[in-house]
């Protein structure tokens, strides 16, 4: 209080409204200690940080949408790969473009090997050596990682008399799926049927993947 | 016994060798030095003249003609003159290192491209067997008396 007086004092004259609301006279009762103080109004802050903006720590996380992407050099578009796991197993495809998700886009083509319009992860993948020259192919501009993304299905609800008639969502393929695949399979096929070998070609992407005996993978060239 | 079935070690036989850091080269034999151990030298096939245990080599069927102890430079000259390298490739020996070689550089394509090839030949072979199998009188199948059931 003894410091705020003689800033009341020097800040008088300049403002007075200002000091007014500043500081507050507040009675103190007893004898012998003035019988008023100027006090400040608001309180001024206990705790000052040390660092005006304190900087955050470095975290080693990252976030999905930040992540580098890198692609095996033996992958690029038009080189055909052997599927090594999921529902195409054995399958041989004609990888198109990697997504911006790291996923490769792959497409059988489907009336070759029954495999759509689909996203890889590139581990379970083989590159063989096999390359289309799929430069001139355009793909639709819809094919990102928001397209494949799955559907979230809707489940039945029981309710009292139909736990077993309400039927469940089964998935279906879209009218817009079924368009993007015949318009890429068509160059992709067209593309194949230019090459000298389109005979072989077809039948190889036709066919399924299989180790022998005495066929090791790690001795093998793809 | 007859000698000439044998391959000698000799001055000038031709050795394939078959493990170490030249394994898969030709040398050829330009001394002997004890029981086990020979000089050896492959000037056009990048092996350095050094003694090499008979053990890592096998003889081939070429000899050259050259004098014991023949310096590098006079036995490039040999074994250009002489063709060592055109014999060694005519041998089927050579012919299938070199088929193990290129089978094991098959890529999955070409793996395909075998199979379909092989399939198409024995279809062919088979058509042709099934031929010169209608053409032979076959005689008549023995028939086993069948066992007479006790009544």
């Amino acid at each position: 209080t003894k410091a705020a007086k003689p800033k009341a004092a020097a800040a008088k004259p300049a403002a007075k409204k200002q000091t007014q609301a500043r500081l507050v006279k507040k009675t103190i009762g007893g004898d012998k200690n003035g019988g008023h103080r100027l006090v400040r109004k608001t309180r001024m802050s206990r705790y000052y940080p040390t660092e005006d903006k304190p900087r955050k720590l470095r975290s080693r996380k990252t976030a999905f949408s930040k992540h580098k992407h890198s692609l095996r050099s033996s992958i690029t578009p038009g080189t055909v790969l052997i599927l090594v796991a999921g529902r195409h197993k054995g399958k041989r495809v004609v990888f198109l473009k990697q997504l911006d998700s790291g996923l490769l886009l792959v497409t059988g083509p489907f009336h070759l090997n029954g495999c759509p319009l689909r996203r890889i992860n590139q581990i379970y993948t083989i590159a063989t050596k096999t390359k289309l020259d799929i430069s001139g192919v355009k793909l639709p501009e819809r094919l990102n990682d928001k397209y494949f993304n799955r559907k979230q299905l809707k489940k039945p609800r029981h309710t009292e008399g139909e736990i077993f008639d309400t039927k469940k969502e089964v998935y279906t393929v879209s009218d817009e799926r079924k368009e993007d695949q015949v318009a890429v399979d068509k160059q992709i096929l067209d593309v194949i049927r230019k090459n000298k070998e389109k005979k072989l070609l077809f039948g190889y992407l036709g066919s399924m993947f299989s180790l022998g005996s005495r066929q090791y993978p790690h001795k093998m060239v793809f | 016994m007859v000698l000439s079935q044998f391959r000698f070690v000799e001055v000038g036989r031709v050795a394939y060798i078959s493990y170490g850091p030249d394994a898969g080269k030709l040398a050829v034999i330009v001394d002997v030095i004890d029981q086990n151990r020979a000089l050896v030298d492959g000037p056009c096939s990048g092996v350095s003249r050094k003694q090499m245990n008979f053990k890592a080599l096998e003889l081939t069927s070429i000899v050259m003609k050259i004098p014991r102890g023949l310096r590098p430079g006079n036995l490039r000259k040999a074994w250009e003159k002489q063709e060592v390298q055109k014999k060694w490739d005519s041998t089927t020996w050579a012919q299938k290192i070199a088929n193990k070689k290129k089978r094991a550089q098959l890529t999955d394509f070409d793996r395909f491209k075998l199979m379909k090839a092989k399939q198409a030949r024995n279809r062919l072979i088979n058509v042709e067997f099934g031929k010169l199998r209608k053409t032979v009188k076959r005689p008549a199948p023995r028939l086993r008396k069948k066992k007479s059931v006790k009544k």
